[in-house]
């Protein structure tokens, strides 16, 4: 078990792996939608970009998330550049958190998220409404936005155990 | 005052433009260039559909095969529940075949009496099918959408209608060279002419973006009209992109004005791509 801690394979798979899991994502839609459970959706890549550009930066580059903006785009249909344009947006404000932040406190960062969340939520539904004209549901990007609010403690927990688990190798 | 502003200033400044040791650009200039691509989507220059139709066709792959173990987890979920709901399907489907023996019969002296009269009119309707398998079926809550793997190689073209089987599920919004993507009739954004039957009410089917439609643009009175029978939605026809006649859904007393599409669209595996053309038509 030792031996397979300190496995290179698992040190290079282990730091890339926001990254495998940011462009899987966006690959397969995450939004738990094939329950067929109506209103019950979450943006799984707005936690994982929150949480990652937050606690650490280094393992999610601002470049792969601009691609994988610009593959989601392509895949659900939307104008290229819009979700890049929001995952971008959602960076800036943890940049900002993390500039002004000495200690990292989870329910500001929880609260910070909603509003995060919210802010990029409008800037995506004014320009497909009213810059390009194609009609959204508001409620349902309530209900996400209501969900994905929701289910950051679980995943945090998720990503803090990976997130330690990733310095542990980069430190050992 | 003055250090708290030049405080949050200096963490604006440090979050849009310091680069961390493993970043190769700066927010700002990610930023800027997502917002240049927005613009350059909006605008139809041909070297940048060229580009945006490359962009489709290499991501569509990827994604298709990205979802290949989301699929097949999808597909040993519908057996399952099949197998399940085995014996009660059955019930259903001996009760649907003793009514259609005499639906058949009815049908195919209707079929004749149509055909005759169209003849008289001198309106004839020709139609050419393509073949094509949903590549992607992302149910993503803001857009309905597939993905259907004939493009321009295949000549589908936009506006072109979209069949599973008998009913029809949507229409052609983008062709890209070797695949295309379908807008579904539970987008919000689809509208389609359509007639309601057997009171020959002119309306349009709406999507919702869930999995039901409703009717707009019609009478007024429509809703008294039903009276508890069952209503059917077909195309009109006006438009000219589809063929009148061809089934969307239906509307019974218990669906209160809400149109059940015919098709499961979260069960589509093959369609028909079909174009029009009529009488007098080249």
């Amino acid at each position: 078990m030792s031996s397979l801690n300190k496995s290179p394979f698992l040190k290079i798979f282990l730091s890339y792996l926001p990254i495998i899991i940011l462009f899987f994502s966006v690959f397969n839609e995450f939004d738990f939608n094939y329950l067929k459970l109506d209103y019950f959706a979450f943006n799984f890549v707005h936690l994982l970009i929150f949480f990652w550009t937050l606690r650490n930066p280094d393992q999610l580059g601002y470049l792969a998330i601009f691609f994988a903006g610009i593959i989601n785009d392509v895949v659900i249909g939307i104008p290229i550049g819009i979700s890049s344009f929001c995952y971008l947006i959602l960076c800036s404000v943890t940049a900002y958190l993390r500039n002004i932040t000495l200690s990292p406190n989870f329910i500001k960062d929880w609260i910070s998220l909603l509003f995060t969340i919210l802010l990029i939520n409008s800037i995506q539904v004014i320009i497909l409404d009213l810059v390009f004209l194609i009609k959204v549901d508001y409620t349902n990007y309530l209900i996400n936005s209501g969900f994905t609010f929701l289910f950051y403690p679980i995943f945090f927990l998720f990503f803090n155990f990976l997130n330690e688990r990733i310095s542990y190798q980069t430190n050992d | 005052m003055a250090t708290g502003r030049d405080d949050f200033v200096i963490a604006i400044r440090s979050a849009f433009l310091k680069k961390k040791d493993k970043q190769k650009f700066s927010l700002l200039t990610l930023i800027f260039v997502s917002i240049f691509v927005i613009v350059l989507s909006n605008l139809n220059f041909k070297p940048i559909q060229f580009v945006k139709l490359g962009i489709n066709e290499v991501i569509y792959r990827s994604s298709h095969i990205a979802s290949i173990p989301e699929n097949k987890f999808k597909e040993i979920t519908s057996k399952f529940q099949s197998h399940i709901d085995l014996y009660e399907s059955h019930q259903k489907e001996v009760i649907k075949i003793e009514n259609s023996e005499q639906l058949k019969l009815q049908n195919e002296f209707l079929i004749a009496e149509n055909k005759k009269l169209r003849e008289l009119l001198d309106e004839k309707i020709d139609s050419q099918e393509i073949f094509a398998r949903v590549l992607i079926d992302k149910d993503s809550p803001y857009l309905k959408s597939v993905v259907l793997n004939k493009g321009t190689k295949d000549k589908v073209k936009i506006g072109m209608a979209v069949i599973d089987e008998v009913y029809l599920v949507g229409q052609i919004i983008e062709v890209n060279y070797s695949n295309s993507r379908a807008l579904l009739l539970s987008d919000l954004n689809s509208k389609i002419p359509s007639v309601l039957e057997p009171d020959d009410i002119q309306a349009v089917v709406s999507g919702t973006g869930s999995n039901f439609g409703t009717i707009e643009h019609t009478k007024i009175d429509y809703k008294e009209t039903l009276n508890n029978k069952e209503i059917i939605a077909y195309t009109s026809g006006i438009g000219g992109l589809f063929k009148p006649g061809i089934p969307i859904g239906k509307i019974d007393s218990s669906s209160e004005g809400q149109i059940n599409f015919f098709s499961d669209f979260t069960q589509l595996n093959y369609v028909k791509i079909v174009s029009y053309k009529f009488g007098g038509d080249k």
